[in-house]
């Protein structure tokens, strides 16, 4: 009993369609009533696991139960709507539940946004004073913090500019400083870490690793699946307000992940227009089992189905990689005799396997293409057709401060 | 967030268990049915965010202003000078034998912190819905605060009045020692309106547009340009029923000595002022679960 941090018991929460627009202006009003159609269409398919057939209420949480131990950290995923931020409102008292209740026991800090109440006008110092008192610091602690504070957000010239005028992401840092020295039993956080550049994310994630380790427990919702898998032991994923899984993060992450693939990831629109076309993908590792997750050192196969329909000449097949920001980080092609049997109508299975020990740690996308080379016509060319993650690493090796990793043939001799 | 560690409070809606020090605090979150209880030792339990959004309120109200502060004095001020030119000087309304320009300003002063008051936390919900919508705390401590951070302005005006009561060689009685009372009672007034509109606010936002009709109407049902002696007997006791009444004609008595039918009317403000006080907050209170999911 003692070690049980939450308890939450058959959790349903219900919103009202149409409760928000109800009494606003005209104007409102009848904007809404342009999406009503397709709300109405939602609400219908959402009722029908609901207990009360309603067309004009969403279970946002529909019987949630769980429990987190004391020093747990519990990452939540699922897709855009599946009731995550809605669970951790429920859980830091924004809101209540309709049905079912919650046990928590301890101090409870919730961070669904950062700066929250950041006032413009004020100073940096001020803003962490009043930042502080809003996220449940009392005075005399945040008067202790303070230095670790400003030394954390690396803004110590700025304390006393208003934050107006501060960079977005100098605002975001302090923001993010404050609330990462927040010291509650229990942390609720939502989202957060989607904030800032590449490296003040990685602070960030460190930060939480800290918190982890110091034994609170944090729950943690998420689509940073790197960021679960590293952090968490545990995950839970819900869907349309229920509890899908709970167990290993891994499991839970990768079968989140290749639920994403059936529903719709690999399978290309068909366009029959098209003289070629991709009919599918598949990222899988070097046996073909279907993942999005890999090790460092994990070779990545891609398994793609092309469709030939009209004949082309001197047929160009092109692969291409880049992170999930956009950043173009490798190009392969295949032409010449290689390709040429793809000149044919037909439809052909074609496996390209990227080497291990080649990507740092990130989110990749794929991008391929089929054009003909002599005709100089791009035929089919889809992009970001699917992505693959490669997972951050353990031991001695951290960190790679960059996008591509090679293995040197290095000759290191004395000299003197 | 703050915790009772020697004490426990039971509510129909969340349980807060206190428990031995060692042990956790324990809370229970579960659906609350019908009227709510008011909970007023968690907003004392979270004094020093209500502190800090006072703070903040206070410190923001006059950046990037050229004049800053003199506008807490210069608001009243240029509102007596309209006043006494118009209805001092030319309809010529009878002031009790008072100096008209100080009858006027000693009413404008807990008329504007009430004025004032009533607009912030009418709109404060509306106006920090990201703070609402994102973080936990007592919502109480929203419109108390809004009304509060009138205080400071009410001070600097405050000073001004001081002036002018030693340019008219206005000796203040012991009557002034019920000036806080009366302070207080402007302060419930602008607050038990300030929960109800706020809390209408969320859900209505014809409140919004309402708010400066209501505050006109108000300043001309409460003796302020005028006193409350040009109302006839009879109709005093129903005059009394705006509470404004009460503490205007109450100031009055207090600072410049001015007699008449001040006790009934502050008598009527007060007991007014407590119903609607009461109402208010209750309704708050069971508004406040589904301030989240509206505004």
């Amino acid at each position: 009993m003692s070690d049980v941090a939450i308890r939450v018991e058959n959790l349903r929460k219900q919103y009202r369609i149409g409760q928000r627009e109800r009494y606003r202006a005209l104007r409102d009003t009848l904007t809404e009533a342009m999406y009503a159609p397709f709300r109405r269409l939602r609400s219908t398919f959402q009722a029908s696991d609901a207990q009360r057939p309603d067309d004009d209420h969403i279970w946002a949480l529909n019987g949630v139960s769980f429990e987190v131990k004391r020093g747990e950290v519990l990452g939540i995923i699922g897709r855009n709507g599946a009731g995550k931020t809605t669970l951790l409102r429920v859980l830091s008292r924004i809101t209540e539940p309709t049905e079912g209740c919650a046990e928590i026991f301890g101090r409870v800090g919730s961070l669904l946004e950062v700066g929250t109440g950041f006032h413009p006008e004020l100073t940096g110092r001020e803003n962490i004073y009043l930042n502080g008192a809003i996220l449940g610091m009392k005075k005399a602690e945040i008067d202790r913090k303070f230095d670790e504070i400003v030394a954390f957000a690396e803004v110590e010239k700025f304390m006393d500019t208003p934050v107006k005028r501060y960079s977005s992401g100098m605002y975001v840092r302090l923001a993010f400083a404050v609330a990462a020295h927040l010291e509650p039993e229990i942390l609720l956080v939502d989202e957060v870490l989607a904030v800032g550049d590449a490296a003040f994310q990685k602070k960030c994630l460190g930060k939480m690793g800290e918190v982890a380790q110091e034994g609170r427990t944090v729950f943690l919702v998420s689509h940073n699946m790197g960021a679960i898998r590293s952090l968490c032991a545990r995950a839970v994923l819900l869907k349309d307000g229920k509890l899908q899984q709970d167990g290993d993060a891994l499991d839970v992450v990768q079968s989140y992940l290749s639920e994403g693939i059936r529903n719709g990831y690999a399978e290309l629109h068909r366009d029959v227009s098209l003289d070629a076309q991709f009919l599918s993908i598949r990222v899988t590792d070097r046996n073909g089992t279907v993942t999005q997750m890999f090790d460092f050192s994990e070779q990545v196969r891609l398994d793609v189905e092309l469709e030939v329909r009209k004949p082309i000449q001197s047929p160009y097949l092109t692969v291409s990689i880049h992170t999930s920001l956009g950043v173009p980080v490798l190009f392969s092609d295949q032409t010449g005799d290689a390709a040429q049997c793809l000149s044919s109508p037909g439809v052909y299975r074609i496996q390209a396997l990227l080497p291990g020990a080649l990507l740092a740690p990130d989110e990749y996308m794929v991008n391929l293409g089929i054009s003909s080379s002599s005709e100089k016509r791009v035929v089919h060319n889809p992009k970001s057709v699917t992505s693959f993650q490669i997972m951050p690493l353990k031991g001695r090796r951290a960190r790679i401060p960059a996008i591509i990793y090679v293995d040197f043939d290095y000759r290191i001799e004395r000299c003197s | 967030m703050v915790m009772q560690t020697n004490s426990s409070l039971e509510t129909d809606g969340s349980k807060w268990t206190a428990q031995r020090s060692a042990a956790p605090p324990r809370m229970v979150i579960r659906p609350t049915r019908g009227w709510a209880a008011l909970r007023l030792g968690e907003v004392w339990e979270y004094r020093e965010l209500l502190y800090f959004l006072i703070w903040r309120d206070i410190k923001v109200r006059y950046k990037q202003t050229v004049l800053g502060a003199a506008w807490a004095i210069l608001q009243p001020f240029l509102t007596m000078v309209v006043f006494s030119v118009f209805f001092g000087r030319l309809a010529k309304i009878p002031s009790d034998g008072i100096p008209y320009p100080i009858f006027a300003y000693t009413a404008l002063l807990p008329w504007q912190l009430f004025s004032h008051a009533l607009t912030e936390s009418g709109n404060c919900l509306v106006a920090n819905q990201q703070l609402i919508t994102k973080v936990y705390f007592p919502r109480l401590v929203m419109p108390v605060s809004a009304v509060l951070a009138g205080l400071v302005d009410f001070s600097i005006a405050f000073a001004m009045l001081l002036a002018m009561m030693f340019y008219y060689g206005i000796v203040p009685t012991a009557a002034v020692l019920a000036l806080p009372l009366l302070l207080l009672l402007a302060i419930a007034t602008a607050l038990s309106a300030g929960l109800w509109l706020s809390a209408l606010n969320v859900q209505y936002r014809d409140v919004r547009y309402t708010i400066p009709f209501l505050t006109q109407f108000w300043l001309f049902v409460t003796p302020i340009a005028y006193s409350s002696t040009l109302v006839p007997e009879r109709w005093r006791t129903l005059y009394g029923l705006n509470p404004m009444a009460g503490v205007v004609e109450g100031f009055r008595w207090a600072l410049l000595g001015k007699t008449g039918a001040t006790g009934v009317l502050v008598g009527v403000s007060a007991l007014i002022v407590s119903v609607m006080f009461v109402g208010g907050l209750v309704y708050f209170r069971r508004m406040e679960r589904t301030f989240a999911d509206v505004v």
